[in-house]
């Protein structure tokens, strides 16, 4: 499972281009704010559509204008943890976490609710609201529903932006366990250099 | 504590009301959909044209009522041959009335509560295997509901009201047209009757009062107060 990604997009008065191939792991895109990576991440989940190019996952093509191919979103088996999380702000965390579990072909369903609690350390959460949880408790649900909706693949754009340093720590550890027990390709975005050292990552430079 | 009659003509305003806002709702929420989410040329006269029963004189929304629905009326005579269904004095045509008086009003409640559906939330839904359809029923539609009912209240309280284009449209029929503030108008005309009037005009308000109240209830309930029809 690896990405290989090929795509430009004009933005305004801005180009943004990325070009790269990995063989699995996590592949962060860095660079300073403005760069585009949070585009590439929408061009990848099917949000924002390229002008030109191709993306292929896995070896599945979700994007390719010469071959005219643009998979929706749904069918791109995306788990993506947004910046700002967009948790349904109108449903419990346990129906936030079921929101693409319930959508997903039972095949796809390769994570169970209380398995994912457990990893995540949310099992007490699941009858509250969104709108009610900590930054970090939230963060981890955003992360939980997106593994839950049995992705191929996760894009993770700046999961510890919103995060003090204790729990930065914490959700490292989980992205950590995500890379070495469940084996998902991660397309991950930030700007810090440290955060990237630590996960070992192959680093794209973007801008 | 009402009178059989009174009784009667509130009967006949709340099947009217109804009736008006159960016809519109749909054509309601479809034309906010179109103005909160569509782009597309002539917007900004399809917006002038929902809303110009608000502004233009009730008087000629009747006239223009009874030219289209009338018994000459090229729709009125479709709605004949194909459903059997005729506005000319009849409570109908009231329902009709109000419900375009009322339309403009329902659609800019609903198209407040769609343009405050968090988009970004959609596109959450899409990643996680909701098709744009079930993205509708399971994160735009329950987000803009509050909002939904509240403009549907509201148009029923409008409705309650409506006077000029209905009593030109299909004149001032006892039991059949003549909703409350037809018959307050009626009973204006006959010396004597100050009581019958204040006791109407009494009720006209208590009902439209509460119409609103359930209104901004739904909207403050829903929107936990972040956007308001009054």
């Amino acid at each position: 499972m690896s990405f290989d990604i090929d795509l430009t997009v004009r933005r305004g008065p801005r180009t943004i281009a990325a070009r790269f191939a990995t063989t699995g792991g996590i592949t962060a895109l860095f660079g300073p704010s403005g760069a585009g990576k949070t585009s590439v991440l929408d061009m990848v989940a099917g949000l924002l559509r390229p002008d030109a190019g191709r993306i292929a996952v896995g070896g599945e093509v979700l994007f390719d204008s010469a071959a005219g191919i643009d998979l929706p979103p749904e069918r791109r088996r995306c788990g993506y943890v947004f910046q700002d999380l967009r948790l349904f702000p109108h449903r419990k965390v346990r129906d936030n976490l079921l929101f693409g579990w319930r959508r997903a072909p039972p095949a796809a369903r390769w994570l169970a609710l209380d398995e994912a609690t457990a990893f995540l350390g949310i099992a007490h959460l699941l009858e509250r609201l969104p709108a009610s949880l900590s930054g970090g408790e939230a963060q981890r649900v955003a992360i939980g529903r997106a593994l839950l909706s049995g992705p191929r693949f996760l894009a993770m754009d700046e999961p510890l932006s919103s995060l003090d340093h204790a729990r930065r720590d914490e959700i490292l550890r989980v992205v950590e366990r995500i890379r070495d027990e469940l084996n998902l390709p991660i397309l991950y975005v930030s700007h810090e250099r440290a955060e990237l050292d630590r996960l070992g990552v192959t680093a794209i430079p973007l801008g | 504590m009402l009178t059989a009659e009174e009784w009667a003509i509130v009967a006949l305003s709340l099947k009217v009301s109804g009736a008006a806002i159960v016809l519109t709702l749909p054509f309601a929420f479809a034309l906010a959909w179109l103005l909160a989410r569509g782009r597309f040329p002539g917007k900004i006269l399809l917006d002038a044209l929902v809303h110009l029963p608000l502004v233009v004189p009730p008087v000629i929304t009747g006239w223009l009522l009874l030219l289209g629905f009338g018994g000459n009326g090229p729709i009125g005579r479709l709605c004949e041959n194909l459903f059997g269904l005729t506005f000319m004095f009849r409570w109908t045509g009231a329902a009709l009335a109000s419900a375009i008086m009322a339309l403009p009003l329902m659609v800019r409640a609903i198209r407040l509560s769609l343009e405050a559906v968090d988009r970004r939330l959609e596109s959450a839904a899409r990643t996680l295997g909701a098709g744009p359809w079930q993205t509708f029923l399971a994160i735009t539609l329950p987000l803009s509901l509050p909002g939904v009912l509240a403009g549907a209240v509201l148009g029923f309280a409008r409705s309650l009201g409506e006077f000029g284009a209905t009593i030109t449209f299909v004149s001032n029929i006892p039991g059949e047209t003549r909703t409350l503030p037809l018959a307050i108008y009626a009973a204006l005309q006959m010396p004597g009757s100050d009581a019958a009037v204040a006791r109407l005009a009494g009720l006209s308000v208590l009902l439209s009062l509460g119409a609103l109240v359930a209104s901004e209830w739904l909207v403050r309930r829903g929107g936990r107060g972040e956007h308001h029809v009054l």
